[in-house]
């Protein structure tokens, strides 16, 4: 299973993901009822998964999967926090402000920008915990609104979190940790039924079956970090948010871990979304990359030409301020370096919200909010002077 | 002579639970106008290496042998009116944080003007004047509005602005930057990295750069040391330790970061976690984890051996590939037989 599985998340086309993926997946949210789905009993360990994506990577198609029906569509999020400004005043604070993209079945899109730009926020609407203050979120073609919808879709979408180290309850075993979300959703008929399951969760992501009784204090970065996955694969779900969930471990650590996240989307056919600030960890995991500055999405491309050729002078900076790790590159790399920071999403600029940091900005920049279009097939870039300056 | 130097520095955590040797046998020198980088991950001892220096260890912590040389002045066991002399004045440091680093009630310019009203002979008209100075020099715009500003007003990195600005107002000899981008964002990074440079060719002071990022120290640095469980394992040149690295540490670093070339295909991480630093084993502490291990790295330590003149590494790989090509000769005292395990 994992054999017929592996090819479709980076590189197949478009006809082999149809027919490979859905049947799997699902005939299995058909009958939701079922409490544990073992789709592998017999697949090899993690560390002896194929190592199918080398071979992928060179035929990787941006276009791969456009006339395949996307398995989150949102459009124009927005998420306004409300921010007391004076004793009786509040003002909205704009942290998404009208994002729209879609991911596919399979397909791991990066999300990246500098801190404060709405990454996590987009991710967090995204699976409804916090709700959205307008625009919609399609789940495999249905929109998610009513509690209902909420409910079955928070069993198909999970969330990873940035930090291992305060995202576990210290005063429950590894077992209960991952357990819960299985109490939660009942979705066990026996006390031995649960326990095999969080046994072969812990198994997924390397962890040994004497771990379970154990406290998370008791591990390292890394180990809680798989904890903390297998606890968002309990459900058995189909998509998961990735927040940041390497930015916290050791480079040694960090690039077990993001081999992890690889392997199980190899296995079960995950779809991510993968938040993260580092650049060229991004760009290791991701088929497409969004850029987000001030909660609006200002590029999107797939990841080797996002890379190759960024289109938005933002996205510009951002990938030329990546430190290199060789020298002679980096002494050569021409950095553009931004002068200033972010502005404050309570005041943000008129017009182009990058405009008071770019060097192309222009009057026309400061009246008008630039479109998100799509400038060449499956590039999405929001900048009002794009044609000019590349 | 070296402006700083460093021989067989030990310094050792006593806890409950036993003594936990943070640093372990670390030599090495700094020239005045050079950057050394020092990398490692979390509890390699990077940052306790620092503190040694500066002599702000935590409680339990304690210099337990060794020299550090400043300008020819010994540091260890020198006293605190010497070191208080030193702290701020010679060697001044950064620290990773920014956002707990400055003190939240008192204003910048006051947090400013301490510095330099407690290690120069200026008044406080005067200080005030180098405090303004100091912030205009790291780029902060109008410093004299700012400097009535507090810490919260202040973004993080501008935080580290100031923290710069403060670390430089005595014009020290060496700078000693703890992970001082390791909480920004790389856009931010980049403009302080190029600030750091450009005052650094300008001020002619040498740079102490701990970082657990090796793109940072591909960018600013001209020396590295590579630490593992309180040891370093590798040594020299930046272009050295990134085009040749000869400790299978190093060279299991270098192909566990993501670059463009590895997008699609798998990582080759290190295997296991990091050492426990109470329970060190006998042999070379990165044995446990290294693909490479053979007996020998089991049972005994491998000393730091001079490749040539820019790098040095402590790994018996190195003296198997010397008795390999017939550089080296087995000498007669025994117990370096090196069989694959």
């Amino acid at each position: 299973m994992a054999k017929n599985k592996k090819p479709h998340n980076k590189a197949a086309k478009p006809e082999s993901k149809a027919e490979n993926k859905p049947p799997v997946k699902k005939s299995d949210e058909a009958q939701a009822a079922k409490p544990v789905n073992k789709p592998d009993s017999n697949t090899p360990k993690p560390e002896a998964a194929p190592k199918a994506k080398k071979a992928a990577a060179s035929v990787r198609k941006p276009e791969a999967s456009d006339n395949n029906k996307p398995l989150i569509e949102v459009r124009d999020l927005k998420e306004y926090f409300n921010i007391n400004v004076g004793m009786f005043r509040s003002k909205p604070l704009k942290a998404v402000d009208g994002v729209s993209f879609t991911i596919n079945r399979g397909e791991t899109l990066g999300l990246v920008g500098e801190s404060g730009c709405g990454k996590t926020t987009v991710g967090r609407t995204l699976l409804h915990l916090y709700k959205p203050t307008g625009g919609e979120i399609i789940y495999d073609g249905k929109p998610v609104k009513t509690r209902d919808d909420i409910k079955k879709y928070r069993r198909k979408a999970t969330m990873v979190f940035q930090d291992p180290y305060s995202s576990l309850n210290p005063r429950m075993t590894v077992s209960d940790i991952i357990g819960e979300p299985l109490d939660v959703h009942k979705l066990y008929s026996s006390k031995g039924d649960r326990m095999e399951r969080i046994l072969e969760l812990m198994s997924y992501v390397g962890l040994n079956s004497e771990h379970a009784a154990r406290y998370a204090h008791e591990f390292s970065g890394g180990q809680r970090q798989r904890i903390g996955i297998a606890r968002s694969l309990a459900v058995n779900p189909e998509f998961i948010v990735c927040d940041e969930p390497v930015s916290a471990l050791d480079v040694s650590i960090q690039a077990q871990v993001i081999n992890m996240f690889d392997e199980l989307q190899e296995r079960l056919g995950l779809t991510y979304l993968f938040i993260a600030h580092d650049l060229l960890v991004v760009r290791h995991i991701s088929d497409r990359i969004a850029v987000m500055y001030l909660g609006r999405m200002v590029e999107l491309a797939d990841a080797g030409e996002i890379y190759d050729r960024p289109l938005h002078p933002y996205s510009k900076s951002l990938l030329s301020a990546v430190p290199v790790p060789d020298p002679k590159i980096a002494r050569a790399n021409q950095r553009i370096v931004l002068t200033g920071d972010i502005p404050s999403p309570l005041n943000a600029p008129s017009g182009c919200p990058f405009r008071t940091r770019c060097k192309y900005a222009t009057e026309k920049c400061a009246e008008a909010m630039p479109e998100f279009k799509e400038v060449s097939k499956g590039h999405f870039v929001a900048c009002h002077r794009t044609g000019e300056i590349n | 002579m070296a402006l700083l130097e460093v021989k067989n520095l030990k310094t050792s955590f006593f806890t409950d639970a036993g003594e936990v040797k943070a640093v372990n046998d670390v030599s090495f020198s700094l020239d005045s106008g050079k950057v050394l980088g020092i990398v490692g991950e979390s509890g390699s001892g990077k940052s306790v290496t620092a503190y040694s220096i500066m002599q702000i260890l935590a409680g339990t912590g304690k210099i337990v042998g060794g020299s550090i040389k400043f300008d020819g002045q010994e540091l260890v066991g020198a006293g605190e009116k010497v070191m208080k002399n030193i702290r701020g004045n010679k060697i001044s440091i950064i620290f990773q944080d920014p956002m707990t680093s400055l003190n939240p009630t008192y204003t910048i310019g006051r947090q400013l003007m301490e510095a330099i009203l407690l290690h120069t002979n200026r008044n406080r008209k005067q200080a005030y004047e180098r405090a303004v100075e100091m912030l205009r020099l790291v780029n902060v715009n109008e410093p004299k509005k700012r400097m009535k500003q507090y810490p919260y007003e202040f973004s993080g990195g501008m935080r580290q602005r100031v923290m710069i600005a403060m670390a430089l107002a005595c014009e020290p000899d060496i700078l000693i930057a703890d992970e001082p981008t390791t909480a920004l964002d790389v856009t931010i990074q980049a403009q302080i990295l190029e600030l750091m440079g450009s005052l650094q060719k300008e001020l002619g002071m040498a740079i102490i750069m701990i970082t657990h990022d090796l793109g940072v120290v591909a960018q600013i640095c001209d020396e590295v040391i590579v630490m593992y469980a309180g040891s370093i394992c590798e040594q020299g040149t930046a272009d050295e330790i990134f085009y040749n690295p000869c400790h299978e540490y190093t060279k299991g670093l270098m192909r566990s970061i993501p670059t463009a070339d590895t997008a699609g295909t798998k990582l080759q991480p290190i295997t296991g976690t990091p050492i426990d630093l109470l329970n060190m084993p006998k042999g070379c502490p990165f044995a446990p984890r290294c693909d490479n291990a053979m007996k020998v790295c089991l049972t005994k330590r491998a000393d730091r051996m001079q490749l040539n003149d820019d790098h040095a590494a402590s790994c018996w790989m190195n003296v198997k590939k010397g008795i390999d090509s017939g550089e080296i000769e087995i000498e007669t005292k025994g117990g370096d037989e090196d069989g694959k395990e």
